[in-house]
């Protein structure tokens, strides 16, 4: 009951959040110079003014400010995200063909993120002065500073082409023939190890640093006294007992830093020719297509909205103190 | 034959200064059943002693050094991590002082119990789930059954130690180490604590060794009783003979800290005597000398001389050069 | 024993501690030593390289070493050394500029959330919350593709997105510190909100303020490595990441051209972490971990 009606104030917030999101983009488009005629004129090697006033009026864009920001919203609530001029296909219809290549990037670089970085945390933290260790702290420092697309770079020089070993751009292979499910599937994952893996590096070393301190500080904790003294077993300890308090913080890392997940993507993207919504945005700003351009920026907003909603939830699950409001 | 027979127990720490012995030469016998009070000030190795019987001395800092921990017929002071970890919460139990903290957040406290359950006595998860019900209300928790579901942050600190108290009882263990159970508690809470834990006693026949700095406590409740000092055994015997005739100057310094204890009331109100100085750091502890002495008022030459032998007076045991000649 | 026996020597002042205690992590020295190094070599090298970097003086393609270009060509035959020390003024620059916007804007609003409380602090917050949410890096892609590429406005992009940590952190600071006594106690002696907040609290947050600005300047480095592999910089301008981008068709033939700029890149902002982390260790001794 308590938890429905929480969840639904969270919806309501993060509808209202994304409202926020398309007033503000559209706020933009409007204040910055040149407009949709200009780049219509640009696309048909120019205009006169009589043209881009007739141009201006179909679109609406001689009506005032709060009536098109007003449109503009209505329309986006029913889906319609306009018309794309330089791909000549509603804008919906380009985000959905590139959506999920980049939601497959991003998930499964979060995901194996965490996964790894966990992993590595609760290691280095039984070993505090082993190997492990220091290789977090390392691989931390590394993770951190380097470019994320210059780390593509760099593994793409690596095992694409002094050792090739994965594929140099793309995410199919588009000389196969007729291939099965499976194959596509295969063929598709193939071409994400390397990307997904550059993109996650930034965020495994956060992960696994933040894990290795909480984990750390969990068990020096009375609790796992008691568990020890009530015979457990070690591995009881340390998963059961521990982890379980130490994943909290890196959750909430994990839930603040997606929005820096999709951003790293954009640079991904473009070193890997991965055709998701990155690559489209570069395209998009270069041609000045204006609706494209917004309709990126809605759906990435939305996308890390929706994922901050499923990372709130993940946390009630993990820490009951949560659910019942105290600290 | 006694339950457990400690026999020359020593522990050593690691310290930046060197090595030193936080438990010195400790010979103590509990039989069947039997309540033992070990006393001290903070600092004088009491809660060691638990820790080392439990096998819990702290890793790389702390060694128990020699000595040996008999229980039954096998000595623990050899016993492998696998022997112990299946006598821990089984056969010996431990509660501890902070009640607000030794409980896991994460799990409800019907979980909690439940584990120790499913650990030592096989049971499957509901046998588990409902003896555990069954535990809550032995310790005097109301509406056991729903009780069960809540987790530590919603109970009270009387109200978690009793929940460990259910802990550590529920497997029957044959001894119960109760490390300052109620001082981090109100005086109210505390008498309840000890009311339940005498009651329990007498249900399962468990012996315990209780750890306290407070002397009224020990008179409350124990039958034996052994005072340590800078990690040595100075004096045991019968509680009730301990506190009519202290026979080392450190329990009479304690003993008459609490007035109330030794006399009825009369006009006259006895000066509290303190015990002038502090307790000694750990870098003294160990020397070839009488610990005491520098705040003793009988003391003399001899007591630099070598560390007191054992006295026998009566049914005390007493550790002072000058047990006989103090009246 | 009743002489007044002499004090303790007084310990040095809370700065030569800091100080002391910086100077305690190698680490993090080595890592300024490369820092004023690369800061130096910024502001000395156009005059050791003092023709525009955007000329081509040799063949193209032409590995590190030859003919005395340390750093070798790119595929239009530019200087790549004379490229990254004139990119390593224009990346530092709007790295530090940036960083500061940043800062600025988000102690004002992290103080004032942190301070007034209520519904100040609600709306602030939920400011806070949906830059948080908003993918940075697109957003300035937006603003540079919208108003212009020039230096002026990727700092400006990059600095009005990036705030959002240290509003964090200055408000969770001012909440600690707005309850204790000496807050008080300048009140009741009528100091008013304004030097309260600046003059009392402020000095008093600023440790971790500080550690995290040491930090922003890293990550608009970053940022603006982004935007210029991107091709959204200022292009009258090299930098470092636009020298990465421009080169990246050719890395079959010529690797050093895009990894040695990234090496730059990594190594500047590597010594800026670092240097970051023992700031941190040493404002804040009792937070360290071992």
């Amino acid at each position: 009951m308590n938890l429905l009606r929480s969840i639904l104030i969270r919806i309501a917030y993060a509808v209202a959040l994304l409202i926020a999101v398309i007033v503000l983009n559209f706020t933009m488009m409007y204040l910055a110079p040149g407009d949709v005629a200009d780049t219509i004129a640009q696309a048909s090697g120019g205009a006169d003014p009589e043209v881009m006033e007739a141009i201006r009026r179909e679109y609406g864009l001689d009506q005032p400010f709060i009536i098109q920001l007003g449109t503009y919203v209505g329309k986006v609530l029913q889906l319609d995200l306009g018309y794309s001029f330089f791909y000549n296909q509603p804008v919906m219809q380009l985000m959905l063909d590139r959506l999920p290549a980049t939601l497959l990037l991003v998930l499964t670089a979060q995901i194996v993120a965490l996964i790894v970085g966990v992993l590595l945390g609760v290691i280095s933290a039984r070993n505090p002065n082993g190997i492990s260790s220091h290789f977090v702290t390392l691989f931390a420092l590394f993770g951190y500073s380097a470019p994320v697309f210059w780390t593509g770079i760099l593994l793409l020089i690596a095992f694409s082409l002094l050792v090739p070993l994965f594929p140099v751009a793309g995410m199919r292979d588009v000389t196969l023939e007729d291939p099965s499910f499976f194959t596509q599937v295969v063929d598709v994952l193939h071409h994400l190890v390397l990307p997904a893996f550059t993109l996650a590096s930034i965020f495994l070393a956060l992960y696994s640093r933040l894990c290795r301190a909480a984990m750390l500080e969990v068990l020096g904790s009375d609790y796992i006294r008691t568990a020890k003294a009530k015979g457990l077993s070690d591995r009881q300890i340390v998963y059961k007992h521990g982890l379980k308090n130490a994943l909290s913080p890196v959750v909430t890392l994990a839930g603040l830093q997606f929005s820096a997940v999709v951003s790293g993507a954009v640079l991904v993207e473009t070193v890997f020719s991965w055709p998701g919504l990155g690559t489209l945005a570069l395209q998009a700003i270069i041609a000045r297509d204006t609706p494209v351009i917004l309709g990126i920026l809605f759906f990435s907003a939305l996308v890390v909205i929706m994922v901050n909603l499923i990372t709130d939830l993940v946390l009630r699950t993990i820490d009951p103190r949560i659910r019942t409001g105290s600290a | 034959m006694p339950l457990l027979s400690v026999q020359n127990l020593r522990v050593e720490l690691k310290t930046r200064d060197g090595i030193f012995p936080v438990i010195d030469d400790v010979s103590f016998t509990l039989d069947e059943g039997e309540n033992l009070a070990i006393v001290g000030e903070s600092g004088c190795g009491k809660s060691m002693t638990a820790l080392a019987l439990m096998g819990l001395v702290p890793h790389p800092v702390g060694r128990l050094a020699a000595g040996q921990i008999l229980f039954a017929d096998e000595d623990l002071a050899q016993a492998n991590e696998t022997r112990m970890r299946s006598l821990r919460g089984n056969e010996i139990s431990m509660i501890f002082q902070e009640p607000m903290t030794s409980l896991n957040p994460v799990y409800t406290v019907g979980e909690q119990i439940a584990e120790v359950l499913r650990r030592h006595q096989g049971l499957g998860d509901k046998a588990a789930w409902a003896q555990a019900v069954d535990l809550l209300d032995a310790v005097g928790i109301p509406n056991a059954r729903t009780r069960a579901e809540a987790y530590p942050h919603q109970m009270s600190g009387g109200q978690r130690q009793r929940v460990m108290i259910a802990i550590a009882l529920a497997c029957r263990p044959k001894i119960l180490i109760a490390d300052e159970p109620t001082t981090a508690l109100d005086v109210t809470v505390q008498a309840q604590i000890f009311d339940l834990l005498h009651e329990l006693r007498e249900q399962t026949g468990t012996a315990m060794i209780l750890i306290t700095h407070d002397m009224g406590v020990v008179a409350e409740m124990a039958e034996r009783m052994i005072v340590m000092y800078a990690g040595r055994r100075v004096e045991d015997g019968p509680v009730a003979d301990v506190i009519a005739t202290p026979r080392h100057p450190y329990t009479r310094g304690l003993i008459s800290c609490v007035p109330h204890l030794t006399e009825t009331l009369t006009d006259e109100r006895p000066q509290l005597t303190e015990i002038p100085g502090i307790v000694p750091s750990l870098k003294t502890f160990g020397q070839d000398n009488c610990l005491f002495a520098e705040r003793c008022a009988h003391a003399s030459d001899q007591c630099q001389s070598g560390r007191p032998q054992d006295v026998v007076m009566g049914t005390q045991r007493v550790a002072c050069w000058h047990a006989e000649t103090i009246a | 024993m009743s002489d007044q026996t002499q004090p303790a020597e007084r310990a040095s002042s809370p700065l030569a501690e800091t100080v002391q205690m910086f100077l305690k992590n190698h680490a993090a020295v080595v890592a300024l030593v490369v820092l004023t190094c690369i800061v130096i070599g910024a502001v000395v090298g156009p005059f050791v390289y003092p023709n525009d970097p955007f000329d081509m003086v040799w063949a193209p393609f032409s590995p590190p070493g030859e003919e005395g270009y340390i750093f070798g060509t790119d595929y239009l035959g530019r200087d790549l050394a004379a490229m990254i020390v004139h990119g390593a003024q224009v990346s530092l620059t709007i790295g530090l500029a940036a960083a500061f916007m940043s800062v600025f804007i988000g102690i004002t609003i992290g103080a004032l959330a942190g301070f007034y409380r209520g519904w100040v602090e609600e709306v602030l917050m939920r400011f806070t919350e949906f830059f948080q949410v908003l993918p940075t890096l697109l957003f300035s892609m937006v603003i540079v593709a919208l108003f212009g590429a020039s230096l002026v406005t990727v700092t400006i992009a990059i600095g009005a997105v990036s705030w959002t940590a240290v509003a964090r952190i200055t408000r969770a600071e001012f909440l600690r510190i707005r309850e204790l006594e000496y807050v008080m106690a300048s009140r009741s002696a009528g100091a008013g909100n304004l030097k309260l907040m600046f003059g009392v609290i402020l000095p008093n947050a600023a440790p971790p303020i500080i550690v995290q600005a040491a930090l922003m300047v890293g990550t608009a480095i970053l940022f603006e490595a982004g935007l210029s592999f991107l091709g959204l910089t200022d292009p009258n301008v090299v930098s470092w990441g636009q020298i990465i981008g421009s080169n990246r068709q050719y890395i079959l033939d010529a690797q050093w051209t895009v990894t040695i700029p990234g090496l730059a890149i990594f190594v500047t902002v590597l010594a800026i972490s670092l240097v970051g982390d023992g700031l941190n260790d040493a404002l804040n001794p009792k937070l360290r971990q071992r």
